[in-house]
């Protein structure tokens, strides 16, 4: 049981809520006391984000049943505004900030300190400088939102939660696109939080943080409360964590892998590519590497080290201006100017931002798995729609997509079997090398598994895959080969068996100390 | 109920155009005269609709094409005029033969397109503005050429926008081709119907039960064998009109392109998600750039066909067209961010707005009214169809529609179970 320490400060009772046709919370509780850090664990789908919806008052009080106890009050929070006067903010997954206006602007949006309906910008400033220090974020508060970093941004969302006079923080997956660094950085400022009495839910994938900074831990699975842990007292540790969410032990996080590698067959020499707009600035700094048959290759480096932007502007020239380097796939150098042509050539590439890059979401399952090698099921420009279902049916059982049919929607699939669907495509598509950038971003423990899986059978078949990752664990568990990328220059290669996080991560940082 | 619920996609409230159609026009029907001698569904009065309304509907399956892809079209009734102008010139001028007229407008048409496909796709520039400016280059263009005058078009031309089905084999008391178009209609339509319902329970798909298809099938069989009747009883000489056969074969063309073909996957998927289809290969700029080119030859021939309806070419034709045909697509379920309508769909919606100008005028109500009245019916349309994406319905135009088309079911949806209207268990 949880010590008596600290007063409670909420409490959610038998919380359940439903959608139609489908219960996704069933009495579920949980109980925050104040200045902890209270981790909320489970599956995708398993209703961790209905049962904050609920609490932030996004789903209003009377749409659902059960009790809100904060404060030793019960609570009717009949939106987002009544529950943020409570004290109580919400951090999506999916930043609230609008990019075109400052970090001032966004800070004080909505609740902008007025007098006579005119906006004190002098006030504001005052305010907004205070704020950015409690949160350790360097910057001029009139510097645009689009101009800094994802982590940055996070930073800006606590200053104005921090601004509401905040009791208790909700963060929705905070760390989900931030590197090592700024995850770390983040982290500390929760604990921070904590010190001064401000207690965080969070919802998060990453157990090794969540093993790190929470105090206890709800574990919700399938709507209902399975357990709640507390994190010293039971000595929990990441496996611990796993069990409690997938309802038995994973023996192992990685499926067992005997690589089969061949010869080289794809080669970049001397990739140089310039920077969209800003025109001095190159992202990719002369970078070489290969790619073996049957190989899965990673690549490591910081969020920002260049790695997407290596990767698309391999796939056909989609990202950045292309300035010199060649390719060579097997034994002939090949001129990739779209994309059209790198799919042709055989090259595939799955994209880190599934929504707004990787999906059409108005689509439905069977289109986007034949979205990438429509050619293939059409006989003079008429797509064979028997053949686009059955493609479409195969690839859902061989993946074992969770969906009713393939007619549905991808906009209703969680995020892991979007990703299949996604994957499915680029299956589909049969190229000779894939590469999958943050191929298990927001995925749960069990799809990852899943997904690892696919990646070796696709490597088994004899084509390469390359595998892009902010996850060293991941990388290390998966790869063959990691490649590690600094400010947009490959600055090491390492095998499996020498490669470890520290050799790794001095690899992805070390240059700036020489240079 | 329940029958009712399984036959609209599972909501009652979602009788949607089609039945806002029908409804209208008996509303009309009794209005004017009664259920029997009304003024609407006479064979005089469809054919004044058809050959006043098909150039808009023309326009129409062109502007769903463009909506679809996430753009606007303003310039199509300039180019229209335009194209009209320069077609009856030299016809009148160079005196070329009709069909060559016909060429040199879909070929200027296509020039313009590519003007302004040029801009949209390639330099980038919002399809609103360039059009916009097209909008106002073309006006002046007519009436520079023109010289703000009218110009005749020679009879034979006039067969485009005027013309009749000739009568051929027996005297029946019956035009005899339109019967054989109407009664091939049907065995299309339900053959096709059947034919793919076949295929998707071959391959296991989830389909509608058996009895919902056949009540679909005979209600639209009904619908146009009724239609037949009426067009071939018109007074002798008449027959179901040249242009509504030009819009016929349209609709079947583009809606089997949008539909089926590798064009009109990208069409949508541009709409959809413009980053995402390019990371999946698709060409979007060329998709954007044909886009824009096909609605500039469709508005060609929407002006020839004016033109030849109302015997010349003027300083004033297609005014305010531009605003029809859009009526006509977001009426028919199309979504203003595009990714979402139906050729199908925006051919209903057009029709709604034909029914409403038809109708009101047989009243004897005027323009100023009818404006207002087409004001409402355009935004109650689309806040109905709103309302129920937001439910996350199906609409009833889709599922009435869904062979030709395939966008149609909740466009709005997130990965969540949308917004709740759960009854509140206290």
């Amino acid at each position: 049981m949880l010590p008596a320490a600290s007063p409670i400060i909420l409490q959610m009772r038998s919380i359940t809520k439903e959608f139609p046709g489908v219960k996704a919370l069933s009495e579920v509780s949980i109980t925050v006391r104040a200045s902890e850090i209270h981790a909320i664990c489970g599956e995708n789908g398993a209703g961790k984000s209905t049962l904050m919806k609920v609490l932030s008052g996004v789903y209003p009080f009377g749409s659902y049943d059960g009790d809100i106890v904060y404060q030793n009050e019960v609570c009717q929070f009949k939106d987002i505004r009544a529950s943020e006067e409570a004290g109580i903010v919400i951090i999506h997954q999916e930043l609230a900030l609008i990019p075109e206006l400052s970090i001032m602007e966004n800070i004080f949006l909505g609740n902008e300190p007025t007098r006579f309906g005119v906006i004190n910008w002098a006030q504001a400033r005052i305010r907004a400088v205070e704020l950015l220090a409690r949160v350790g974020l360097i910057e001029d508060p009139d510097t645009p939102v689009k101009e800094i970093g994802v982590g940055k941004q996070q930073l800006v969302e606590i200053a104005k939660a921090l601004n509401k006079s905040v009791k208790l923080l909700i963060l929705d997956e905070p760390t989900a696109a931030l590197n090592e660094a700024d995850s770390q950085h983040l982290l500390d400022l929760i604990r921070g939080l904590k010190s001064k009495g401000i207690s965080s839910i969070m919802i998060s994938h990453k157990l090794n943080e969540i093993e790190q900074v929470a105090d206890s831990i709800t574990i919700i699975r399938d709507g209902k409360t399975i357990e709640t842990l507390d994190v010293k007292a039971d000595g929990v540790d990441e496996d611990r964590i796993i069990k409690g969410m997938v309802g038995r032990t994973l023996e192992s996080r990685f499926p067992d892998h005997t690589p089969k590698i061949g010869e080289v067959f794809f080669e970049v020499k001397n990739w140089t590519v310039r920077h969209p707009q800003v025109q001095d600035r190159l992202v990719c700094k002369g970078s070489s590497f290969n790619v073996r048959r049957g190989e899965i290759v990673g690549f490591a480096g910081l969020m920002g080290a260049g790695r997407t932007e290596l990767a698309r502007s391999l796939f056909g020239r989609s990202y950045g201006n292309y300035i010199s380097g060649t390719i060579i796939k097997d034994g002939k150098e090949v001129t990739l100017r779209n994309v059209h042509q790198a799919i042709k050539h055989g090259i595939g590439y799955l994209t880190e931002d599934r929504k707004s890059l990787g999906l059409n979401l108005l689509d439905d399952i069977k289109t986007t798995t034949v979205a990438a090698n429509l050619e293939s099921i059409s006989k003079f420009s008429v797509v064979d729609v028997t053949e686009e279902y059955a493609v479409a049916e195969k690839y859902r059982k061989q993946l074992r997509t969770k969906t009713p049919s393939v007619d549905e929607g991808v906009s209703k699939l969680s995020g892991g079997n979007q990703q299949k669907v996604v994957l499915a495509k680029w299956m589909f598509a049969d190229p000779d090398l894939l590469i999958l950038d943050e191929p298990t971003r927001g995925i749960d423990v069990g799809a990852k598994y899943e997904i690892y899986g696919i990646i070796q059978e696709l490597a088994n078949q004899g084509k390469g895959v390359i595998v892009i990752s902010s996850e060293l664990p991941e990388l290390l568990g998966i790869s063959d080969r990691i490649y590690t990328i600094f400010e947009g220059a490959i600055t090491g290669v390492l095998n499996k068996n020498e490669a470890s996080q520290e050799t790794l991560m001095k690899r992805m940082t070390a240059v700036k100390k020489t240079a | 109920m329940n029958a009712i619920k399984q036959l609209f996609g599972g909501n009652t409230r979602q009788f949607g155009m089609i039945f806002a159609l029908i409804a209208l026009i008996l509303f009309f029907q009794v209005k004017t005269g009664g259920l029997v001698n009304g003024l609407i569904l006479t064979p005089e009065n469809l054919i004044n609709l058809v050959n006043g309304y098909s150039y808009i509907l023309v326009l129409a399956i062109g502007m769903v094409l463009v909506i679809i892809a996430g753009h606007i079209d303003l310039s199509v009734g300039s180019i229209a005029a335009f194209v009209g102008i320069v077609v009856a010139l030299t016809m009148r001028d160079w005196g070329i033969p009709w069909y060559m007229g016909v060429v040199v407008g879909l070929v200027l048409g296509a020039l313009i397109g590519a003007w302004q496909g040029f801009f949209v796709a390639y330099v980038g520039i919002p399809a609103f503005i360039v059009t916009l400016a097209g909008m106002l280059l073309f006006r002046g263009a007519n009436q520079f050429f023109g010289k703000s005058l009218t110009v005749p078009v020679p009879v034979d031309f006039q067969f485009i926008g005027t013309g009749y089905l000739p009568e051929i084999g027996p005297s029946t008391g019956y035009n005899n081709l339109t019967v054989l178009i109407g009664l091939l209609a049907v065995v299309a339509i339900v053959w096709g119907e059947m034919h793919s319902r076949n295929k998707a329970v071959r391959l296991g798909a989830v389909v509608k039960p058996l009895w919902v298809t056949i009540f679909k099938l005979v209600l639209i069989s009904a619908v146009i064998l009724y239609a037949t009747y009426l067009f071939a009883t018109g007074r002798p000489g008449t027959s179901f009109p040249v242009p509504g056969i030009i819009l016929g074969v349209l609709i079947l063309v583009y809606g089997f392109v949008a539909s089926r073909t590798t064009i009109g996957r990208h069409i949508y998927a541009v709409g959809g998600n413009r980053h995402a289809a390019a990371l999946s290969g698709v060409k979007s700029k060329r998709t954007d750039f044909l886009v824009m080119l096909n609605m500039a030859v469709l508005s060609g021939l929407a002006g020839m066909m004016f033109i030849a309806r109302s015997n010349a070419s003027g300083a004033y034709d297609g005014v305010g067209w531009e605003l029809d045909a859009i009526a006509a697509v977001f009426i028919g379920g199309a979504a203003v961010t595009g990714g979402v309508g139906t050729v199908v769909g925006s051919m209903i919606g057009g029709l709604v707005m034909a029914v409403l100008n038809n109708g009101l005028q047989l009243l004897g109500i005027g323009s100023d009214l009818t404006q207002i009245i087409k004001g409402l019916v355009l935004l109650a349309a689309v806040v109905l169809d709103v309302y129920n994406k937001s439910q996350g319905k199906p609409s009833f135009i889709g599922f009435m529609t869904k062979r030709l088309g395939r966008k149609d079911e909740s466009g709005l949806s997130t990965a969540e179970p949308l917004k709740e209207t759960v009854s509140t268990q206290a």
